[in-house]
């Protein structure tokens, strides 16, 4: 009975396209968020002086703007994965379980 | 809707107590009134919490009341409470010291702890929620043989929560200690007692309404304190960091080494302190390398996916959606939050480090470096904010206390004793038991750890925790959730070889070896400040090189249950559902 369940959802290609569209949606984000953060850290490790820099007459650096930008991206980043997955990837998801159980 | 009046109550509650408190200190000395006022609110505060326990109580009845709260937290609630978990009183006052010492330093510290949660929620969030059902354990071992991943899971969690722990005992001792004139160890003592009762008796309920009301409550003081540094500077940020740099310079041109340096280089000691000063603009000494800045960078990004008090929260939502939502909304605090510590920082430079009420006889910060937030509680809001946010910071100890005691509980009632020893054979009573006998045990344990580690610099504790996550705990769930190949023998090797070797790279790196067990300068063997690029690398390597050498039977039939695991992770079909409701 279970591999029944197991083998009629693989065969939807809905059920395909659910998966490969999510993981690959997924690993794009993810490897965005590893670009901005290791690129950060690497800016840190290689080029002290560029986020010491100074933005205008004042004290204030790049690296504030820079690094507040990190946090604000690390949130947006999240929201935007976290809207589509809860429409989009869960209407399909829930057509591939309908259809499977009916 | 029961709950929720429950909040209202407390927080009117709180904010009446807070009312009578600031009524009865009038005209009292200063420093008199600052204890009564902090222990008054605290007291507040425990007994509210003990009310909460007593209802949660009520609803603790089985071994999945007890884990995850009968799975039917939402998804926003849930947030807030994985928010409170990882805003632990060590990184509120471990990263605002960082940035009153450091400045931008700190900054790049905070992010490092942000960046995890994106991880979390693309390749995580759901597949742990559809594939858990109390401990990570649960998920790492779905198809594998239950006896060797339960005692590496096992393993893996209590060792990532001692050190954890260490770093939280360490901060009540100090704080307590500061405000209310206690001893040391009898701070740590009333810690470990009271999350023992929260625990105990309010399981994950309890532990999960203490950890929302105390993030709700850290997140207002630590917002209002930011506001009124910000207000001090019209809201310009410029603004205050040159005020800071400027006092940076003052307090650098009366620095004893850099006199010194001066006279030995012969160069112009105002140039010398200028930029000494200048330098909390920029990054500094903290990333010293560019293996350590990567390898402390990977510690905290992964390791956030491997601790088990934050993964057991993905347990306590009913289904996927509510899992995304949860990461959602503690993103989202926790950033809001980090921003703001940062403020703190640079409010702790202006405010409290040119007041000698906060210094003592050597200009050194009264209570340690870790007192940044506190003082400036007191510069910025009076007696009464002071009192406030002391109360806070020690409900927040609490609430992560009990957190990481109850994820720890779980790991050998529900991993070792129900599923190890009785074979999955155990009965919820029995199993709840356990739990409680763990806690108790557990309790003991972290109040001796953190007796015995006083000295140490919580935020720094903190990282090593991180570390042993990100090269155990992560890589094993991980591989065996992504990659169909992967074994038992495999997961269970690679892991233990990741925790041995984040644990063993730890003690010979110049933080312990040196500073901590007191050997020669230069002496260590590890020359990085963190051991996750190597020890998650052997983590990773191990679990990939043992899975692909394993050619037991047992193996391919592993191998042919990813399919059905797949489908599980992917769907949500048969996932374990808000059970108890």
């Amino acid at each position: 009975m279970k591999d029944d369940l197991g083998d009629r959802i693989r065969a939807n290609p809905k059920y395909q396209e659910l998966v490969s569209k999510r993981n690959s949606y997924g690993w794009i984000m993810t490897l965005s968020m590893l670009v901005v953060y290791y690129g950060y850290i690497l800016l840190v490790a290689f080029n002290k002086d560029f986020l010491a820099q100074k933005t205008g007459a004042g004290v204030t650096s790049i690296g504030i703007p820079i690094g507040v930008g990190v946090i604000l991206f690390t949130i947006i980043i999240t929201g935007i994965y976290i809207r589509r997955a809860n429409t989009e990837f869960d209407d399909l998801k829930a057509q591939v379980i309908k259809e499977a159980t009916k | 809707m029961r709950t929720s009046k429950l909040i209202f109550g407390l927080l009117a509650v709180l904010a009446s107590g807070a009312l009578l408190a600031a009524g009865a200190d009038m005209g009292q000395v200063e420093k008199q009134a600052t204890n009564w006022t902090a222990i008054a609110m605290f007291g507040v505060f425990v007994a509210g919490t003990m009310f909460i326990t007593k209802w949660a109580a009520s609803k603790t009845k089985s071994a999945a009341d007890f884990y995850t709260a009968g799975g039917g937290i939402t998804g926003f609630q849930n947030g807030l409470a994985i928010a409170g978990d990882y805003m632990s009183a060590a990184s509120f006052l471990g990263i605002s010291a960082a940035v009153m010492a450091n400045g931008y330093d700190g900054l790049i510290y905070a992010i490092g702890f942000l960046v995890g949660w994106p991880i979390i929620t693309f390749l995580m969030a759901e597949r742990l929620r559809n594939l858990g059902k109390f401990t990570f354990a649960d998920v790492a071992g779905y198809r594998f043989q239950q006896t060797p991943i339960r005692a590496f899971a096992a393993s893996g969690t209590l060792v990532v929560v001692a050190f954890y722990l260490i770093a939280q005992m360490v901060g009540a001792g100090q704080l307590i200690k500061l405000l209310f004139g206690l001893e040391y160890w009898m701070a740590v003592v009333i810690v470990g007692a009271l999350m023992m009762v929260y625990v105990l008796f309010g399981g994950m309920t309890a532990t999960t309404w203490v950890q929302i009301i105390k993030a709700v409550l850290l997140l207002c003081g630590a917002s209002f304190m930011a506001f009124m540094v910000l207000i001090k500077f019209g809201f310009s940020p410029e603004a205050m960091f040159a005020k800071a740099v400027e006092i940076k310079t003052g307090l650098a041109l009366k620095d004893a080494k850099l006199i010194e340096e001066a006279a030995k280089t012969g160069k112009d000691i105002a140039v010398l302190a200028a930029a000494k000063g200048d330098s909390i603009m920029g990054p500094g000494s903290f990333v010293k390398d560019p293996i350590s800045a990567i390898s402390f960078g990977m510690a905290l990004m992964f390791g956030t996916a491997g601790l088990p008090h934050i993964l057991m929260r993905f347990f306590t939502v009913p289904d996927a959606k509510e899992a995304r939502k949860s990461v959602g909304w503690a993103t989202v605090w926790i950033g809001y939050f980090y921003i703001l510590t940062f403020i703190i920082g640079f409010g702790a430079i202006t405010f409290v480090l040119t007041d000698p009420t906060f210094l003592d006889a050597k200009g050194v910060l009264k209570g340690g470096g870790n007192m940044a937030a506190i003082h400036l509680a007191n510069a910025v809001g009076g007696n009464v904010f002071l009192g406030f946010i002391s109360a806070v910071a020690f409900a927040t100890i609490l609430a992560v206390v009990a957190g990481l005691t109850l994820s720890g509980a779980s790991a050998v009632s529900h991993d070792l004793y129900a599923t190890v020893f009785k074979k999955g054979n155990a009965d919820s009573a029995a199993e709840l038991r356990v739990s409680r006998i763990t806690t108790i045990v557990l309790g003991v344990i972290a109040v001796v750890l953190g007796i015995a580690f006083e000295k140490q610099n919580i935020a720094f504790m903190v990282s090593l925790a991180f570390a042993i996550a990100a090269s155990a705990n992560f890589p094993v769930l991980f591989m065996s959730v992504l990659w169909k190949d992967c074994t038992t023998k495999g997961a269970v090797i690679g892991g233990f070889l990741g925790l041995i070797a984040s644990v063993a790279l730890t003690v010979v790196s110049p933080s312990v070896w040196e500073v901590t067990l007191g050997n020669p300068k230069g002496s260590a063997w590890f020359p990085y400040t963190s051991p996750c690029l190597f020890s998650m690398t052997i983590g990773f390597v191990g679990i990939w090189l043992f899975s692909i050498l394993d050619r037991s039977a047992n193996a391919q039939q592993e191998r042919a249950d990813f399919a059905a695991q797949l489908i599980r992770s992917e769907t949500g079909i048969g996932a374990s559902g808000a059970s108890g409701h």
